[in-house]
């Protein structure tokens, strides 16, 4: 049962180093937010998987703050880039 | 037997809706589109694969009810509250950071938005003027 | 009045704490400790949140509309998003978009209400908020593959956008 947990926290490894590659090409400053928002929920996920393959629950204890901090710099991110007051 | 069948299914359509957000990040040609791809796909596929994990946690809790492995079936649900709640926030944050910040949509149809912005802008001005 | 605020908030965010602390002790399933240190913590954060957490309507503590949010989620919200998913796949192998920025009034008045509009919408087929007027509740929403009946009259019709979630999300939240 552990072996498909990390088959498949690896494959979401591979999709993350997809997204980190708009990350780093996307051409305006929102595509890159994009793809960092999208790699936060795949690291999310990624921990949860690793958390269920070694039996570590504290793992998904960070998952849930990683969560709810990315999603604050999401918002930052996209209130400053709006350009009004914070 | 049958619960680790259901496990495996669901690990399946998890990555592969994971893989494909990412996939159609890369290929989508503007900002609005690769939204589309990395927020429904992305939390659909985190669903099942949460979902997979659950289940496999309560797996854990029936056969051995031991104190502490309640902790993570518990813990996976609340994550996945916290994803399906800040996850399309997050994307219309971004959606909207990006219009007014200036990014149009590629080819786009019709845009009812920026006819309402200039139309507010024009009245702004007219008002200045005066 | 600001009693019972007080007292909704506390109640909520200790049923939280304890749902984060299960399996810590043997009283039940949690230890003594873990419970006399949320209960005080619950009673600071509904001291400090009271006026945040409840805007004047108490409306969503009726168990009947939770149920009812209930059954949305898992009857026409899961199966218009498992729809949503094979569409993008669609358009992600295909490429094939036309997309657009419609304007529909949905008529809702509650902020509770427009916020899980939106959100039900950026995760169904095809669809993405992108902007909301706050005077009118109008929502601004990025269509993926614009169809020509929604575009030829001026205040869009919202069915062709979100099928019939406005009225779930009226009877589940106003």
């Amino acid at each position: 049962m552990i072996e498909v947990f990390i088959i498949s926290a690896a494959v979401i490894l591979i999709s993350i180093a997809l997204a980190f590659i708009r990350l780093i090409i996307g051409p305006t400053i929102p595509d890159r937010i994009v793809g960092l928002d999208t790699i936060n929920t795949l690291v999310i996920v990624g921990m949860i998987l690793f958390g269920a393959a070694f039996k570590e629950s504290i793992y998904i204890d960070v998952a849930i703050v990683y969560a709810l901090l990315s999603f604050v710099t999401t918002m930052l991110v996209a209130k400053y880039l709006e350009g009004g007051r914070m | 037997m049958v619960v680790t069948i259901i496990i495996y299914t669901m690990l399946a359509i998890g990555i592969f809706f994971n893989l494909l957000g990412s996939i159609g990040l890369l290929r989508f040609p503007d900002v609005y589109t690769r939204l589309h791809a990395g927020t429904k796909c992305t939390t659909f596929g985190s669903m099942f694969l949460t979902g997979a994990v659950i289940v496999y946690g309560l797996k854990e809790w029936y056969l051995h009810p031991v104190a502490g492995s309640s902790i993570m079936p518990l813990h996976v649900f609340i994550a996945l509250i916290a994803i399906l709640v800040t996850n399309p926030t997050g994307a219309h944050a971004i959606a909207r950071a990006a219009h007014k910040s200036g990014v149009l949509p590629v080819n786009a149809v019709v845009d009812d938005l920026k006819e309402d912005t200039t139309k507010e802008k024009t009245k702004k001005a007219k008002e200045a003027k005066k | 009045m600001v009693m019972k605020a007080f007292a909704v908030t506390s109640v909520v965010s200790f049923v939280t704490y304890l749902l984060l602390t299960t399996g810590s002790g043997d009283l039940w399933m949690w230890s003594a400790s873990e419970i006399i240190f949320g209960i005080i913590l619950a009673l600071i954060v509904g001291f400090i949140a009271r006026k945040i957490f409840i805007k004047n309507s108490y409306r969503m503590l009726n168990p009947i509309r939770w149920f009812r949010g209930l059954v949305y989620l898992i009857g026409p919200f899961f199966i218009a998003m498992a729809k949503a998913n094979l569409d993008v796949a669609y358009r992600v192998i295909t490429g094939k978009i036309r997309p657009g920025i419609v304007k529909i009034s949905p008529g809702l008045k509650t902020d509770l209400g427009i916020t899980m509009l939106a959100n039900s919408i950026t995760l169904t087929p095809g669809t993405l908020s992108v902007d909301i007027n706050n005077e009118t509740n109008d929502l601004y929403i990025h269509w993926i593959n614009v169809k020509d009946e929604a575009l030829k009259k001026k205040p869009r019709d919202p069915s062709y956008v979100c099928n019939g979630f406005p009225k779930w999300i009226r009877r589940i939240a106003e």
